[in-house]
């Protein structure tokens, strides 16, 4: 597969992608991988994004498309630069979750950077309540605590690991 | 009441907190030793006598033998794959992100004796997407390995190759079934498929497969270590050895325990080195013993009494020990919002293949809700069941049908079912007097 | 299945269906053996095509033994299984189904196209509960919303069941629809901007089991209560699927996909679905017409009947028989094809008789090929596809091609000059410059006998070929209007010498076999005899036949425009929209003397005509035609033309007649008959046989005697549309004769006999054709079915100008053709008009996408929008042929092997 097409990867991405696709017997076990390298290069996994995948793993974009759009994690419009995902799962929730998830609303509903959503359990109860922000891990949390976190990312005190590499954002 | 902690699989994560996940701590407490020796076995016997002697089964929910699910692969028929569920996704079940996180290399070397027990040299480890650290730590740990000879071509001289790939999800809980896993890996919507046939004999691309969870694969290396038969002597039964625990909810201490498998609830929950008991000293109103999955237990002494026995109490009181969570509530909880949280989970999980779980659990959720936040109608419990009949007939008989293709469904029906068996006047009541506020959630351990 | 198929060795084992025990194949699903045997299991999302999903959860049943209940549709019969239908718990597990399915259902039946023929609905009032006790809010999507030009979706009445997925991704190869999202959100949808743009997509609104999918063109036309349907044959192209037309108030308004086993499988593509709009055209010529003063002007029949004969009579008298031609009869149905050539060979005693434009292939080889049937792809060692793009051509065969490559495990090989539809199902694709084929056919053939071409792709083609064991099924058409016929029978007789090679010779339009095989071809006799081999036969029979072969369509149109041709009959003929070279069509319809259009519309083409006298189309008149494979198979008249056309073979009838000639014959029957008793390939096809034979009977019946199943099949499905339509099923009886009169059910078939002679074979099928079928007893001896020799002319090897770029020009689906023109729904679907160049010439030549270049060919030049196109190869140029406004064909010099062009950038 040559690198025609809508040439949305980056050359260091794209590098990356062919390599995905050669792990798997396989090339449409690459669509989440290359969903997840899309989505940390633009901050959401665009059309454009699920045309090139598609050419990538030789499927229709119906299929990326289908494929995709069943995991929540993928972002499927535009979201802020900083995930904040509030479990209000039954340990959350009977520890405080939905205040949290509440305050953090409010407080982030105008700001573009910061996309606030409600999320099922995170493996993380013995500390609940708790969130992630770019999927790092925060627990024993409280409604200002969590504010407080979330501004620290904002102001650069704190950052989050891109996982699947190529991070440009 | 003074029941403690069995290390064997979270021995390393404990003693070595500074760097466990690294592959000096790792080397430091003994890791890979397993790997040697395995090695230098029969491949076959490691299943037929190792894995089969301990007694092992299954660490992800449904309990099934170890061994004999390897013994399940079609003969002569290559390559064959082993695929690692670290979905993780069962609410309240925290152990296998521990484990991940805190010993990757525990989780790596009982992957390479698997693989080497089924003649596998393609491994996939189908992760959590939400779990970003032990994403990080997991390739960082094959990494190591591969460098250190431990995986790769020609593993310690013996021959044998394996590679491990690690695969990350996307937010779907489902995907933790592992007919799901598998589609997920292949790349479409996690949806599971009709079985027969099953993995062993045409799973990824159609090839024989295994599907273990993380705790199944990292208890390897400790009964290669110790002998499959001494393993068996520890616990009770047919549920032999030691499991992880994830405890939480209302206790003083909750978090993650490895014990001997025969110990009680009432031991686990309450015993000062385990639970220590519900922070605000209240009683127990009732706790969940296998994960969100499973049908209710209560706080009256038959049930805290009961033993960590998979076949008990599954045949004693219908419920499972699943993925090894255990919630608790105190008697301020409202049992029917625990119900329209979990019914909520499994609307929004569920992979919308089959008509009953896919339009019953978003109904379920419509009407728990209602009943939760004080708009309840008198014969909404009623409704509740029959609807839940719909899905599992025979709900309260375990074991029950079901008119789905995975337990998703049924699992929708559980707290309903627990309402129903445990808390029918109190609902009823709820639902009858009208308009009530919505129940505080206590916030009490802050 | 069928009850031949129970008799003839399929592995039996025994189950007990509520209580009843039966046999049934070992292995077939639980839902159809026991719909076999008249249990109805409900289901959605099952369909007897597809893979089982076994999601909607609708026909779980109780099995002896097994734990919980299994669902019908994914569970194979195992001898000795114990089935329970009806017991309270699976009846109660169908009332929690219903329930489910309903609660978020919009219940909007009275304005759903569906409301009245709705699986959901039948379904709810057998097995559902009487009531709903959902008292939540529904869901709501917007609706409806288009998924493509032609389908409509509503999201708030699917119930998930997957078939219209399915049948994009496993039937059709499009998988342009998906599931969007999961759980109770879960959606149909396409990508953004990417409709759902297959020809197969109105097989999906058949197979909807609600009416989430509905057709543009159906949408509130009619009430299903309105409706009345016959069985018939598609005639858009020559796969002859076979349909279920309904019309209301005398209109006809729907097409449906009926489930034959040998031809389509219950598919039909979108042009055959939405087709028929055509003849409900308001331009369609209603009355006969005479040109007085320069215009033609209504008349009676008999003023233009005379005046037709008038026409034919002087041109005779001027110019003898050679001087009187006729174009076209691929069109019609067999009898119009037979009393035509009877009426052109036997008493204008003319030769120059053609059905086809220079557009096919020689008469001689497309008849006398060994012939394969379309079921023998399922199971051949391979196939080759030499030059045809078969989803543009004959899209349903397409289908079936796809299916054995892709689902059945044979090995596909394509000789082309340019990627298809079904190239990424190729084992090979082999790739030619126009003109080549022959050297490509050449070294392959030489590849499978030991000779390692040296080339990848050839020598991977010949062992796919050498693989298996079976026949090497080879479909042949004509690819490339550009380039000469030679080159492609060229590669025939190449291929032909591979053994156990069986041809399907896939030339598109509509009942062109059946118009060849009965003579509407020159040097030809009806019945697949040479008009030397038949001559004594026919004299016989008709008093005469032409003294020498005739002309074919490029010799009668080249001597037309030398005045040599004093008549002309355009029987439904468009030879400016299907001859390759449009600067002869012209001349030679400017040229040609007295001309009789025969025809529905005015075209171009018969605008000229001295006389013109309408017919009736597919759906107004009964008859048989020939698909492909050589199967005759009947179609129905369904309604009444507005106006006095007529048939075509009556019209011939009475010119015959005018000329002193009484072919006494009255009903289409009585053609059929006469064609059984004269014209040898179709000895025993009387009227009698063709009314009883299921699957239609295929050429010559003696070889292929195990095709015929006689009787009809009745089943138990009511529902009109959703279910797999069998042949046979429920529907009026159509025309005068009753297509479905005689209603046998299943198990009673009889196979026919297969001895003797051709022309004995109508003893041996029983009484069934005994009646009037004269067994002919002395007289000249019954002439041979016409094999060809094998022999090619070798074709001209043209040079090479490193500059020029060969041109390939093929049809494509949505063309300029009357059909599609007439058509309102596939206005937007005809794609726009461009040269396609691979993109190492594009950047060669200069320019980009977009870009505006001036074509020249030694004939003509035209400026045309350029795009590159990876399946396009280096050094050749795609522009489709006949698109509206295309005019590929000013640049086509029919006698020339090739055609080469010259681009250049104009921008
Ligand atoms: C809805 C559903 C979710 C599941 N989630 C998980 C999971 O997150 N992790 C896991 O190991 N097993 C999960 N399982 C169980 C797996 O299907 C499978 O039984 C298990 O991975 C087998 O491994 P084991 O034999 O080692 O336990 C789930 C099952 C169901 C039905
Ligand atoms: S039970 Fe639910 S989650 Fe499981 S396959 Fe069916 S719809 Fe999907
Ligand atoms: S319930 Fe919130 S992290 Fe588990």
């Amino acid at each position: 597969m040559n690198a025609s097409g809508p040439g949305h990867f980056n050359a260091a991405n794209l590098v990356r992608a062919h390599e995905i696709v050669a792990q798997y017997p396989k090339p449409k076990s690459a669509i989440l991988p290359l969903a997840h390298l899309a989505q940390d290069q633009d901050g959401w996994l665009s059309p454009d994004a699920m045309r090139e995948i598609a050419q990538l793993v030789g499927e229709t974009p119906a299929e990326v498309l289908g494929t995709c759009s069943f995991y929540t994690m993928f972002k499927r419009t535009p979201c802020g630069k900083y995930v904040v995902s509030v479990c209000t799962n039954v340990t959350c929730l009977i520890l405080g979750g939905p205040e949290i998830l509440e305050h953090l609303e409010e407080r982030y509903a105008d700001d573009g950077d910061v996309h606030v959503e409600e999320v099922e359990c995170l493996a993380a109860c013995d500390n609940a309540p708790s969130m992630q922000v770019n999927y790092e891990f925060h627990e024993h949390l409280n409604p200002e605590v969590a504010a407080a976190i979330v501004d620290d990312y904002k102001s650069g005190v704190l950052t989050a690991r891109g996982v699947s590499g190529g991070r440009t954002r | 009441m003074t029941a403690t902690e069995t290390r064997l699989v979270t021995a390393r994560l404990r003693e070595r907190p500074e760097d466990s996940w690294t592959m000096d701590g790792a080397l430091a407490s003994g890791a890979y030793e397993s790997l040697k020796q395995a090695l230098g076995m029969a491949p076959e016997s490691i299943g037929k006598e190792q894995v089969a002697a301990s007694g092992l089964r299954g660490r992800g929910g449904a309990g099934f033998p170890a061994a004999t699910k390897w013994s399940f692969l079609a003969p002569d028929s290559f390559p064959r794959y082993l695929v690692v569920n670290a979905d993780e996704g069962e609410p309240s079940t925290f152990k296998d992100r521990m484990l991940i996180e805190l010993d990757p290399h525990a989780l790596v070397e009982g992957i390479a004796i698997a693989a080497f027990a089924v003649s596998c040299h393609l491994a996939f480890i189908y992760l959590r997407g939400e779990f970003a650290l032990g994403y990080e730590r997991l390739t960082d740990a094959i990494r190591d390995a591969k460098a250190k000879g431990f995986l790769g071509a020609n593993i310690q001289g013996s021959g044998f190759d394996l590679e491990i790939v690690v695969h990350r999800g996307a937010g779907a809980y489902i995907c933790g079934e592992e007919s799901a896993l598998i589609e997920s890996l292949e790349g479409e919507r996690g949806m599971p498929r009709i079985k027969p046939p099953f993995p062993a004999v045409a799973g990824l691309y159609a090839k024989p497969t295994v599907v273990n969870n993380v705790e199944t694969l990292a208890t390897l290396p400790h009964i290669i270590a110790m002998g499959g038969e001494r393993y068996a002597e520890l616990g009770v039964n047919k549920s032999t050895g030691t499991r992880i625990f994830s405890l939480s909810g209302h206790v003083k201490r909750p978090g993650n325990y490895e014990v001997e498998l025969g110990i009680t609830f009432r031991d686990l929950i309450f015993s000062p080195e385990l639970g220590g008991g519900t922070p605000s000293g209240r009683p127990v109103k009732f706790f969940i013993p296998g994960g969100a999955s499973s049908q209710w237990l209560t706080g009256s002494d038959e049930h805290l009494d009961a033993p960590l026995d998979m076949d008990f109490v599954q045949q004693t009181f219908g419920v499972m020990l699943g993925s090894g969570a255990v919630m608790v509530y105190d008697d301020t909880v409202n049992p029917a919002l625990i119900a329209w949280r979990l019914a909520k989970f499994f609307a929004h999980e569920s992979c919308g293949k089959c008509t009953p779980c896919r339009e019953g659990a978003g109904w379920i959720e419509k009407v728990l809700y209602r009943i939760s936040h004080g708009e309840g109608r008198p014969n909404d419990l009623d409704l509740l069941f029959s609807v839940g009949n719909s899905i599992s007939p025979g709900v309260l008989n375990a074991p029950f049908t079901q008119t789905t293709i995975c337990p998703l469904g049924p699992s929708a029906v559980s707290g309903v079912a627990s309402l129903h068996k445990y808390f029918r006047e109190e609902v009823i009541a709820m639902c009858s007097n009208g308009p009530r506020a919505i129940p505080v959630t206590a916030g009490a351990m802050q | 299945m069928t009850a031949t198929e129970a008799s003839t060795g399929v592995d039996l084992v025994s189950i007990t269906i509520d209580g009843k025990t039966v046999q049934v194949p070992k292995g077939e699903l639980l839902i159809k053996a026991a719909q076999e045997h008249g249990t109805y299991i409900p289901r959605f999302c099952w369909h007897e095509r597809m893979k089982p999903v076994g999601m909607c959860r609708m026909c779980l049943v109780e099995i002896e033994g097994v734990r919980g209940l299994p669902p019908a549709c994914t569970t194979p019969v195992a001898d000795g299984m114990v089935v329970n239908t009806l017991s309270d718990a699976v009846k109660s597990v169908q009332d929690g189904v219903l329930e489910f399915l309903l609660i978020n259902h919009p219940l909007d039946c009275p304005v759903c196209d569906r409301g009245g023929e709705c699986p959901l609905q039948d379904t709810t009032l057998a097995f559902g509960p009487g009531e709903s006790r959902f008292t939540e809010e529904k869901r709501h999507w917007e609706k409806p919303i288009a998924i493509s030009d032609l389908v409509l979706l509503d999201r708030e009445r699917c119930i998930q069941c997957a078939r219209c997925t399915r049948f994009a991704d496993e039937i059709a190869g499009d998988p342009l629809i998906t599931f969007n999202e999961r759980s109770g959100h879960t959606e149909i949808a396409t990508f953004p901007d990417e409709p759902f743009s297959s020809y197969f997509s109105g097989n999906t609104v058949q197979i909807c089991p609600v009416g989430a999918l509905t057709a543009k063109p159906y949408r509130f036309r009619a009430r299903p209560w309105d409706l009345t349907a016959v069985e018939t044959s598609c005639t858009t192209c020559s796969m002859h699927c076979r349909a279920a037309l309904e019309s209301s108030s005398n209109r006809l308004v729907r097409l449906l996909g009926i489930d034959s086993e040998p031809v389509n499988h219950g598919w039909l593509c979108d042009k055959g679905r939405f087709g028929h709009d055509a003849i409900n055209q308001e331009d369609r010529v209603r009355h006969p017409m005479v040109r007085r003063n320069g215009e033609l002007v209504a008349c009676s029949w008999p003023e233009a009947l005379d005046a037709a004969a008038d026409g034919l009579r002087n041109a005779l008298a001027k110019g003898g028989a050679s001087s009187v031609a006729l174009l076209g009869g691929a069109r019609g149905t067999n009898e119009d094809a037979y009393v035509w050539a009877r009426f052109a060979k036997g008493v204008l005693r003319t030769d120059n008789v053609d059905a086809q434009f220079g557009d096919g292939l020689p008469a001689a080889v497309a008849l006398g090929l060994p012939h394969a049937l379309i079921s023998d792809l399922d199971d051949a060692r391979a196939i080759v596809v030499l030059g045809v793009d078969l989803k543009e051509e004959v899209p349903v065969l397409y289908l079936r091609a796809r299916r054995a490559a892709a689902e059945l495990g044979v090995p596909l090989i394509e000789i082309t000059s340019a990627a298809t539809g079904l190239t990424k199902y190729a084992v090979a694709s082999l790739r030619h410059a126009p003109g080549e084929q022959n050297d490509t056919a050449a070294a392959l053939v030489s590849a499978i006998g030991g000779t390692a071409a040296g080339d990848d792709a050839i020598d991977a083609a010949a062992g796919a070929l050498s693989g298996r064991s079976g026949q090497v099924v080879v479909i042949v058409g004509r690819a490339n209007l550009a380039e000469h016929a030679d080159a492609t029978v060229g590669a025939v007789a190449k291929l032909a010498e591979i053994d156990h090679a069986g041809f399907l010779v896939a030339l598109r339009r509509s009942n062109v076999r059946g118009a060849l095989d009965l003579g509407l071809a020159p040097g030809f006799l009806p019945g697949r005899v040479s008009l030397e081999a038949g001559r004594d036969w026919f004299e016989e029979l008709w008093g005469a036949v032409p003294s020498e072969p005739g002309l074919d369509a490029l010799g009668i149109l080249e001597a037309a425009a030398d005045q040599r041709i004093g008549a002309l009959i355009l029987l439904g003929a468009d030879p400016l929209g299907d001859c390759p070279d449009a600067d002869l069509a012209t001349r030679g319809l400017a040229g040609a003397g007295f001309t009789i259009a025969v025809d529905t519309f005015i075209t171009p083409s018969n605008r000229a005509a001295d006389v013109f006298l309408p017919v009736t189309a597919w759906g107004e008149q009964d008859g048989t035609v020939t698909n492909l494979e050589g199967r005759v198979q009947r179609v129905t008249r369904k309604v009444t033309p507005e106006g006095t056309a007529m048939p075509d073979w009556r019209i011939a009838a009475e010119l015959a007649l005018r000329l002193r000639e009484d072919f006494d014959l009255a009903t289409a029957e009585e053609v059929q008959d006469e064609i059984a008793r004269v014209a040898p390939a179709f000895a025993g096809v009387d009227a009698a046989l063709l009314r009883r034979a299921r699957d239609g009977a295929v050429l010559p019946i003696a070889e292929h005697a195990d095709e015929l199943v006689l009787g009809r099949l009745s089943i138990p499905i009511t529902a009109a549309s959703w279910e797999p339509i069998a042949p046979g099923a429920d529907l009026e009886a159509g025309g005068e004769d009753g297509a479905a009169e005689a209603v046998v059910t299943a198990g009673e078939s009889e196979p026919a006999g297969s001895e003797g002679a051709p022309i004995a074979a109508g003893d041996a099928t029983s009484e069934a054709a005994g009646n009037e079928v004269a067994p002919v007893v002395a007289g000249p001896e019954l002439p041979a079915l016409h094999t060809w020799d094998g022999h090619a002319p070798t074709p001209s090897r043209p040079g090479r100008d490193a500059y020029a770029l060969r041109l390939v020009s093929s049809r494509v689906l949505y063309d300029g053709g009357v059909m599609a023109q007439a058509t309102p729904a596939f206005a937007s679907l005809v794609r726009p008009v461009e040269l396609r160049l691979n993109a190492a010439d594009r950047d060669r030549i200069g320019v980009s996408d977009g870009d505006r270049v001036r074509i020249a060919s030694a004939r003509g030049q035209l400026d045309l929008v350029v795009r590159a196109d990876t399946g396009v190869t280096a050094g050749t140029a795609v522009l489709a042929w006949n698109l509206p406004g295309a005019g590929a064909g000013s640049l086509i010099d029919a006698s020339a092997p090739v055609t080469d062009l010259r681009v250049e950038s104009i921008r």
